[in-house]
């Protein structure tokens, strides 16, 4: 029997969209071995309402842990209160988002917990649950079991459908707040600056356009007008933003965001290791590049060889042409 | 300021897709692959050096870097090359691959930084082998020191280290009181990324990291590097995660060139009716 805690990630009030693939992996494991899960929610004013939208999952319990204290996410802050909610579950299950990965490794340590990062599956293998995690840019999948009371996973959007809800309603509950240790008297939050976008986000766009270094300082001058007509989100290689065409947060790639979009379209990427293993998951791939040896094509299911600062506005006004059929 | 810097050294990343699953799915094998140092732990030591100097021409060190990692003899070749780079000491742990996990690396990295008492300790954010992004957090947590994962810039000052952080959708800054743990993103090594409390913030370093020339290659080969065993620092050396399979990813072909715009647009409308 494994009772499961899911930490919650919240944005701006909201749950995100990672919590609810932290919540299919939470029931995967309960289907491999028994038991149930609950839902911890912690933050600042507006957790309790983050709750409340919660409570349709199945979760035998929603756990809620409001206070100004956590109004600014600080790992120093929360792993406290995740690691004293956790006791009692055997296994906690968080996103593999920069929140996750901050957060989740030093629960883990406070709880003696051994940890599995950016989870992709779970099976069981000789009757223990064993995680399936990428590794080496996602040349390889490891299947690991860890061997300690408590375990504590991070869980990779990209590979779980979100959870859908389900009939019956989870009792909320409050619980209160672990005062935090003395790191957390030596770290001060300054500030969040978060780029405002109307476009979807990186990891849950339907259709993301990436571009490369050979856009040079056209990026955004050639990227957008694409993006704009697909209504999709902007990725970058990793090359794209050491050279500062793109923002760093736009990296697609092994270091960067995992994604696997429906329609994914490389523009000037040629297809490093690195990148691939942040997209090879879409669904279709499309490659633009001048150079027809680039590795790009190798996995791309539609690949045009051609000078992109030509065949991108060409591909924006035939999309709009057909937008007006 | 005294840093610990924090190293692994990894198969070569950029022939990643080289990597081969042996023995029956039960073993990585990595024989064909040269040996390299994790990229984001060179950005840490390149970020250490720049916290530990002055900016000026020639550049007068400032503090104390002391390089530290777990492996074989082997990779004694690797802390040679951070010794040539520009750090002062360095440390080995010996064990293999194998009988190490992140919690066991961190459990060891925390009794050096109990013998070391650094001021800061910098590693990179993840190591492009196992990709688990942990030891850095586990540490932190097992000392009690605040921490900042992802850093992008780190400016020291009065109060200790400024840090931005790359997360999703922004940039993150907090204000860490020493001792504190530090670990870096690509952009750490950016011109403008790094500032000692000494550095004049109109100087720009080049992008990347340093190279060793060739007299420091030399002198580095008198530089002290110390060697413990694993067993010395933790005393119970068995491991919690254990890899019990590999398997391949699954295997995507290649699909069709298309000549034109008008044809792409064609195929993804109406064979892969994705728009």
């Amino acid at each position: 029997m494994s009772e499961i805690l899911v930490v919650a990630e919240l944005s701006e009030g909201g749950v995100r969209k990672a919590t609810h693939s932290a919540i299919a992996c939470a029931r995967r494991i309960n289907e491999l071995s028994g038991g149930t899960f609950s839902i911890l929610v912690l933050g600042g004013p507006g957790t309790k309402a983050a709750a409340a939208q919660l409570t349709g999952f199945g979760a035998a319990r929603v756990l809620s842990c409001e206070d100004a204290s956590l109004g600014n996410y600080l790992a120093e802050r929360y792993a406290p209160v995740v690691a004293s909610a956790a006791q009692g579950f055997q296994v906690v299950v968080g996103t593999a988002s920069s929140y996750g990965k901050d957060l989740l490794p030093r629960v883990a340590a406070r709880l003696d917990a051994a940890y599995a990062a950016d989870c992709s599956d779970v099976v069981s293998k000789a009757g223990k649950l064993a995680y399936k995690r990428p590794m080496f840019a996602g040349n390889a999948y490891g299947f690991c079991t860890l061997d300690t009371p408590q375990q504590v996973v991070s869980v990779r959007q990209s590979e779980f459908d979100p959870a859908q809800p389900t009939s019956g309603q989870s009792p909320v509950s409050d619980v209160a707040l672990t005062p935090p240790g003395a790191a957390a008297q030596r770290i001060e939050f300054v500030s969040l600056e978060q780029v405002k976008s109307e476009r979807p986000e990186l990891a849950e766009a339907r259709v993301v356009v990436s571009g490369g270094r050979a856009l040079k300082d056209q990026f955004f001058q050639v990227i957008e007008p694409l993006a704009n007509s697909l209504g999709a989100a902007i990725g970058a290689s990793r090359a794209a933003c050491d050279a500062g065409y793109a923002p760093g947060d736009f990296q697609v790639g092994q270091t960067g965001k995992v994604v696997a979009p429906e329609l994914y379209i490389a523009i000037g990427i040629s297809g490093a290791i690195q990148h691939i293993a942040g997209m090879k998951s879409s669904k279709t791939i499309v490659a633009i590049n001048k150079d027809a040896e680039a590795p790009i094509f190798q996995i791309a299911d539609y690949g045009l060889v051609a000078d992109l600062f030509q065949a991108v506005p060409e591909l924006v006004s035939a999309l709009e042409a057909r937008k007006k059929k | 300021m005294k840093i610990l810097v924090a190293l692994k050294r990894v198969a070569d990343p950029d022939n990643a897709n080289k990597v081969r699953i042996g023995a029956g799915g039960q073993k990585i094998d990595t024989g064909n692959l040269e040996w390299k140092l994790n990229p984001f732990d060179e950005y840490a030591l390149e970020a250490a050096l720049r916290l530990t100097e002055d900016g000026k021409a020639p550049k007068q060190r400032l503090g104390e870097v002391v390089a530290v990692t777990l492996g074989p003899k082997e990779v004694e070749t690797s802390l040679r090359s951070a010794l040539a780079t520009g750090a002062d000491r360095a440390v080995r742990v010996e064990a293999t691959d194998e009988q190490l996990d992140g919690r066991l690396v961190a459990l060891a990295l925390k009794k050096i930084v109990e013998e070391e008492r650094p001021d800061v300790i910098l590693m990179g954010k993840q190591a492009v082998d196992g990709d688990s992004n942990q030891v850095g957090q586990i540490l932190a947590e097992l000392l009690d020191y605040p921490m900042a994962t992802f850093a992008a810039t780190i400016e020291a000052n009065a109060k200790g280290l400024r840090v931005s952080r790359e997360v999703d959708g922004g940039v993150s800054v907090v204000q860490l009181a020493l001792p504190a743990l530090v670990t870096v993103d690509l952009r750490i090594v950016a011109p403008t990324s790094v500032y000692s409390a000494q550095t004049d913030r109109a100087f720009k370093y080049n992008d990347g990291v340093r190279f060793a020339p060739l007299p420091a290659i030399m002198a580095a080969k008198r530089k002290k590097l110390d060697t413990k065993t694993l067993a010395e620092l933790v005393p119970n050396t068995q491991l919690t995660t254990h890899y019990v399979e590999f398997a391949p990813p699954p295997e995507r072909r290649a699909g069709k060139k298309v000549a034109s715009v008008a044809e792409l647009v064609n195929k993804l409308a109406n064979e892969a009716k994705v728009i």
